[in-house]
């Protein structure tokens, strides 16, 4: 680990270019969408948004042409994907696919496997859920129980996911599994990339506090796949997970959670803001110029081919910690109480946010698990 | 031009600015030598243009200059001379050698040549020979004023570092020229607050370092404090929040040149002015009674931090000018804003 990798980064002329035609395209496709709504952040889904993303080129777009994608640069994708999430626009059903799936299989899949997920991926149809934990596998990852056992030339999957977030709308989920036994838990690992259409699954939503539905419990009872399922290299499936978490946990969805309220809050107060008001909107205004800077130059470093995963580390929880603080001053700041029924746009975003709060420092590694990573970076452990 | 600098730098700070020196400065001893080195090495001209005496470097070639200043506790007033000669260079006016600070704020108004009135808080001010500071008058004036010629009254910070208040009553300027459009009245308050910012960077890396490494040595029941849960966390946050202010310093003078980049130079401020308080508490706590010793050299490092946050406008005052900008606005300013990096958004482009 190194304070130093933090170096600043500028977003490239040609990326920067892309900005105004983004906004333009979201001016007009969100313009009857009201704040409620885009609170929602990464989590609102809409396949008809994302297949007209996908239209636009903007979905899988660092992709290769080859495969349906732009070449576009990664601070090009990171231009389109922040003005979507400050915007508030509903791109849960694409998000995992553009964000992990996509590099991953492009990184490890076949070609047959490229073919078969890249090009749909790319047109914002082709959706994907990650399956890492499990009812006694949470933090802990390393303990999964679900099994594949090899039989002929299939591979046959028993166990359950759960806390899968979208897999009720998913075509694919790419699931973590065990296929050998070893003495180090981490080893005998492997990713396999599972049709959620087959016999076998059972695909059961849980309501989240709020009621809603964005995660579930997934159970395998003798799901039969065939060997080109899995992704990657059988037996490396925890080095691949790991890898993927830079990406996991860096991007711009991990400060901009709480934006709508942000918004919101900001409107609520008006032009004349009184001294505590004017103190907090300009506190978390600096933080948030600073994350997004810390933010740009961990893209910059994965651009360059590194693994920045403590530096990603710091950026999710002091961004989690930002996001979580936006509703305790949005409710310090004026007097409006939430409202889950009634009341102004504020009252309502407020009440949202409020409650999806402690999913942020969740979702993705807990607190907990980013300081335990970032203390062995400080060679602590 | 950056790694030269900051290698070299770092080679003379790491011989010359031992606890020693730095403990005798607070007892008031000049320290000789260093400032002799730091002046024969240029780094007070770096950013004065070429044509004017210096090096011609910008800010951004600087930041981690003074984000050494802040790991080493530099007791001379290197960012100090930096910056006032800076406003010199950018006013026109050659760059000046020997002791020299800057003064923000205040009352000075210059009539017919002379300057009178009174600045406060102005770093080393009683130690500095010169400083440079702005006068009302038919037009704001960049001035170079001799200390000699002002009556003083001495006071300094938590870190014993002078800030001292200087009156001066009908002074002649050694130089003067009127302050470049593209500058506002406020200039070298922005300009400090900018580089107590990266000082404060820089002590937060000394903090970290200097409580990973008590961490990893300190044993008690049994074992390392450093291997406990709840102390991991502690530095971890600590760390974070280092890494955020190196961050937001790099970026306020990255994007500085001829004015500075007020939204990051406020956001470096912010998060190092309340990065500050965090971390001298993350670092005492670990350090247990040990760091709250004399003897020990944490202090030299926290009784900055608790300073420096509150100088050249606190976290407090800058997050009320930036809120108060910010609700002006409205949302819908709010995230062009932060991708401009400038508060003066275009306001027909709106999220």
């Amino acid at each position: 680990m190194s304070i130093d990798q933090f170096k600043y980064s500028r977003i490239p002329p040609e990326a920067e270019a892309l900005r105004g035609e983004v906004r333009a395209f979201l001016a007009d496709a969100l313009k009857d969408y009201p704040p409620i709504r885009r609170a929602d952040s990464w989590m609102g889904f809409d396949a008809e948004f994302s297949r007209r993303l996908g239209a636009q080129g903007w979905v899988g777009m660092a992709l290769p042409k080859a495969y349906g994608g732009g070449d576009a640069s990664p601070f090009a994708r990171y231009v389109v994907i922040e003005e979507l999430l400050a915007a508030g626009a509903p791109v849960s059903a694409h998000w995992f696919a553009d964000r992990q799936s996509g590099p991953q299989i492009l990184h490890y899949g076949t070609d047959a496997q490229r073919d078969r997920h890249l090009p749909a991926i790319c047109r914002g149809e082709q959706y994907f859920c990650i399956g890492m934990s499990e009812p006694n596998s949470g933090s802990d990852l390393a303990s999964i129980n679900t099994r594949a056992v090899r039989k002929g030339d299939k591979w046959i999957i028993n166990g359950q996911k759960v806390w899968t977030t979208n897999a009720h709308r998913s075509h694919y989920m790419i699931a973590l599994v065990r296929t050998g036994e070893n003495s180090k838990r981490q080893e005998g690992l492997s990713q396999f990339i599972i049709d959620l259409s087959l016999p076998g699954i059972t695909i059961r939503p849980i309501k989240d506090l709020t009621g809603s539905e964005h995660f579930n419990e997934v159970f395998f009872d003798d799901l039969e796949v065939g060997d080109d399922a899995i992704i990657g290299t059988e037996g490396q499936g925890w080095s691949q997970v790991t890898a993927e978490l830079a990406f996991e946990r860096s991007g711009p969805e991990r400060f901009l959670s709480s934006i709508a309220l942000l918004h919101t809050l900001i409107d609520a107060v008006g032009k004349h803001p009184d001294a505590l008001q004017a103190k907090e909107i300009g506190r978390l205004a600096a933080r948030l110029v600073t994350l997004r800077h810390m933010s740009l130059a961990v893209t910059a470093q994965l651009a360059a081919g590194k693994n920045p995963a403590w530096e990603a580390s710091v950026v999710k929880d002091l961004g989690a910690v930002f996001e979580q603080e936006i509703p305790e001053l949005a409710q310090l700041l004026c007097e409006l109480p939430p409202t889950s029924a009634g009341g102004c746009d504020h009252a309502q975003v407020l009440a949202y946010l409020t409650q999806m709060g402690p999913s942020f420092s969740l979702r993705g590694g807990t607190r907990e698990i980013l300081r335990g990573i970032i203390a062995r970076g400080l060679g602590l452990r | 031009m950056r790694e030269i600098f900051d290698s070299t730098l770092e080679r003379l700070f790491s011989d010359l600015v031992t606890t020693d020196v730095v403990l005798a400065a607070e007892g008031g001893n000049w320290p000789v030598e260093l400032w002799q080195n730091i002046e024969e090495s240029g780094f007070t001209m770096a950013l004065v243009p070429e044509e004017l005496g210096g090096a011609g470097a910008s800010w951004a070639d600087v930041c981690g200059i003074i984000r050494l200043c802040g790991r080493f506790n530099l007791p001379v007033p290197l960012p100090e001379a930096m910056l006032a000669n800076w406003l010199l260079g950018a006013s026109g006016l050659e760059g000046v050698a020997g002791t020299l600070s800057f003064a923000s704020g205040g009352d000075l108004r210059i009539e017919n040549g002379a300057v009178s009135g009174s600045v406060a808080g102005v770093p080393w001010g009683i130690q500095v020979s010169r400083i440079v500071a702005i006068a009302q008058g038919k037009v704001p004036t960049v001035v170079l004023l001799p200390v000699e010629a002002a009556n003083l009254e001495p006071g300094a910070n938590t870190a014993a570092e002078a800030r001292d208040t200087l009156v001066f009553a009908s002074v002649e300027p050694l130089a003067k020229a009127v302050l470049p459009a593209v500058l506002d009245l406020d200039v070298l308050k922005t300009g400090g607050a900018m580089l107590r910012a990266a000082q404060i960077a820089g002590a937060l890396e000394t903090a970290l370092n200097l409580t990973t490494a008590y961490a990893g040595e300190r044993v008690q029941f049994g074992k390392a404090i450093g291997s406990f849960q709840a102390i991991q966390h502690q530095i971890a946050v600590l760390s974070e929040h280092a890494a955020a202010s190196v961050m937001a310093a790099e970026a306020a003078f990255a994007e500085s040149g001829e004015s500075f980049a007020v939204l990051p130079v406020m956001a470096a401020k912010i998060c190092a002015s309340e990065a500050a308080g965090i971390a001298a508490g993350v670092a005492h706590g670990v350090h247990g009674a040990i760091g709250f010793t004399h003897e020990h050299a944490l202090h030299l490092t926290t009784r900055r931090l608790w300073s420096w946050r509150s100088e050249y406008g606190s976290l407090t005052d800058w997050s009320q000018l930036l809120g108060r900008a910010i609700c002006a606005g409205g949302s819908g300013a709010l995230w062009p804003a932060i991708t401009c990096g400038t508060l003066a958004a275009p306001k027909d482009v709106t999220v």
